[in-house]
């Protein structure tokens, strides 16, 4: 293994990270701000509690997957798709490195950036509502797994984009309906019996089910389902990632 | 062992067309081989292809006897690329720039090096400069200096000195100079005959993804040493007269002027005893005007001279060419 490089990429993507700091620790505490005020005053109001647990706490593991999700595939799409933009990425595919040494440089940083944020939103919730988490340690978990698999999951997004748009389009157009679809502000028993079915077709449900049950215990779908869901989809954007290293698609022409 | 092995390369892309059609070529540790080619040659291509950017479709390559795609990384760390775009990242320091190269090649941390890189290519001063500050030169010194951050034993130059002003390229030269007496192998591609000239000790020609030839320089500059001297004369001439039948002159323009070509590289030129001729003659001469074959007359010479010998040769049939 070729370490030195893994830690480069990782120090060069983190630095980037620090760069904009400000940007990076102030966006999130705005939004999950505004995201309490609407819906925890607003809507909260008129719920009172979700399976015991009042409504503006129920919706904080969602909000916390709503953001470690987005952030992670944006960060890490960025993060390969702009030396492929700018032309850097000859350095990477002429080092002696593996895709597996890139792919930890870049999901890495990616993955602990949106850990950190993950982590400030949960901070910046404990001003508006009263939080206790039952299982601390499933809960990092969850939420390290979470930030791996969707940074790969970026990280594919970025080799595959040809340009800006199609960077921003995965998220925008299957991620972030997935993730309000997936029970992030509520729980699923809430739905009539067939969109509840339908919804289990959504994978983020077995995701954000698993982080919440970290939270109160309380799980829509079964707790192993969850854990299962979310290493069948990392080794799933793995295979890809290995497949993309060993044909070259789209970054060796 | 030849530091750089390339066996019957061919590159196809997707929409069927061939960049490399079965290139071979050796490269000897320690040696300066200059690439001249058109755009389009082949020339990036069979760099990327040594480099593992490109995957090459058939053939073989070796860098210090390893093989780059199932010993890539033994290969690789032999390899430092300085490639012809400006690609660096725009908001990192100069040092750091540097030093990522070296961490990315496997190669633990040694500000040292860095320094002396960095001061062997003016750019100490701006190490703690981002990379957008910096003056198109600038860049293309970081380049060179993330290139060699990481002591490579191969060293490939694609157009460093396009687009640079004369005194980097001097400085440019010196550097490649220094690193060939460091043992470095150093493979340059470039539009500029004086480059090829300045610091190559062979020089291969490569058009439409074929090596045309690859050849000592001292023998090709023999050849690309022609030059014409252009004698624009007062009176046009119907015949040229007998005294000066021994030189190589030729009549054109209706008479009106007379071109001698004659050879920079051997003792004499004989453009003196020409001109003495010319007064004891009695024609008066207007204006004379000198030029000499660009690398393109050159090119299109070797291209032409090519096509003639092998008609309808196949692709690849000059592959041999460019073994040494």
């Amino acid at each position: 293994m070729n370490w030195s490089a893994v830690w480069s990429i990782y120090r060069f993507e983190m630095d980037r990270f620090f760069r904009t700091f400000a940007q990076s620790f102030i966006s999130p505490v705005i939004s999950t701000s505004l995201y309490f005020v609407v819906f925890g005053a607003a809507i909260g109001s008129r719920i009172d509690q979700v399976d015991g647990v009042s409504y503006g706490a129920f919706i904080v593991p969602g909000l916390i997957m709503l953001t470690v999700m987005t952030q992670s595939i944006s960060n890490a799409s960025f993060g390969i798709y702009f030396p492929k933009f700018i032309g850097t990425i000859y350095e990477l595919l002429s080092a002696p490195v593996n895709f597996l040494e890139i792919v930890m440089g870049y999901v890495g940083a990616a993955a602990t950036k949106s850990l950190f944020i993950g982590l400030v939103i949960l901070a910046t919730s404990t001003f508006f509502v009263d939080i206790t988490i039952q299982h601390p340690l499933a809960m990092i978990a969850f939420m390290v797994l979470t930030c791996l698999s969707f940074a790969l999951m970026g990280f594919i997004i970025g080799i595959w984009a040809g340009n800006f748009e199609q960077l921003q389009l995965v998220p925008l157009l299957v991620v972030t309906p997935l993730v309000f679809l997936g029970g992030s502000f509520y729980s699923i028993s809430m739905l009539p019996p067939f969109w509840q079915t339908v919804t289990l077709f959504n994978p983020v449900v077995y995701l954000i089910s698993g982080f919440r049950w970290s939270f109160f215990g309380l799980a829509d779908v079964p707790i192993a389902l969850s854990l299962a869901a979310i290493a069948g989809f990392t080794l799933l954007c793995l295979g890809i990632i290995w497949w993309i290293f060993r044909t070259g698609w789209r970054i060796r022409q | 062992m030849a530091m750089v092995e390339v066996r019957d390369v061919r590159k196809k892309y997707e929409g069927g067309f061939e960049a490399l059609k079965g290139v071979s070529l050796q490269i000897e540790e320690g040696e300066i081989l200059a690439l001249l080619g058109p755009n389009g040659a082949g020339k990036t291509t069979l760099i990327s292809a040594i480099c593992g950017i490109t995957q090459p479709s058939e053939g073989t390559i070796r860098v210090g006897g390893h093989d780059v795609v199932t010993d890539y990384r033994a290969a690789r760390s032999l390899v430092g690329l300085v490639p012809q775009e400006i690609n660096l990242e725009p908001f990192q320091k100069v040092a750091d720039a540097v030093r990522f190269s070296r961490g990315l090649f496997g190669k633990p941390r040694n500000d040292a090096l860095v320094e002396e890189v960095l001061r062997k290519l003016s750019l100490w001063d701006k190490r703690d400069s981002r990379v957008v500050e910096l003056s198109g030169g600038m860049k293309r010194r970081v380049l060179i200096a993330k290139a060699l951050s990481h002591e490579p034993r191969v060293l490939f130059l694609d157009e460093p000195t396009a687009g640079v002003d004369v005194e980097l390229r001097r400085d440019m030269w010196e550097t490649v100079a220094e690193l060939k007496a460091d043992g470095v192998t150093i493979i340059l591609t470039t539009h500029y005959i004086e480059e090829a000239e300045a610091i190559a000790d062979r020089i291969g020609v490569i058009n439409k993804g074929e090596i045309l030839l690859v050849e000592d320089k001292q023998s090709l500059m023999t050849r690309m040493g022609q030059k014409e001297l252009r004698i624009e004369l007062a009176e046009p001439l119907d015949a040229i007269p007998e005294p000066l039948r021994s030189f190589e002159l030729a009549r054109v323009d209706e008479g009106r002027s007379l071109v001698y070509s004659y050879n920079t590289t051997s003792e004499r030129s004989g453009i003196a005893r020409l001109m003495g001729q010319l007064t004891d003659a009695g024609i008066a001469v207007r204006d004379v005007a000198t030029s000499q074959n660009s690398l393109e007359d050159i090119f299109v010479g070797l291209v032409s001279a090519q096509q003639t010998a092998t008609p309808d040769a196949p692709d690849g049939a000059c592959k041999t060419a460019g073994a040494k």
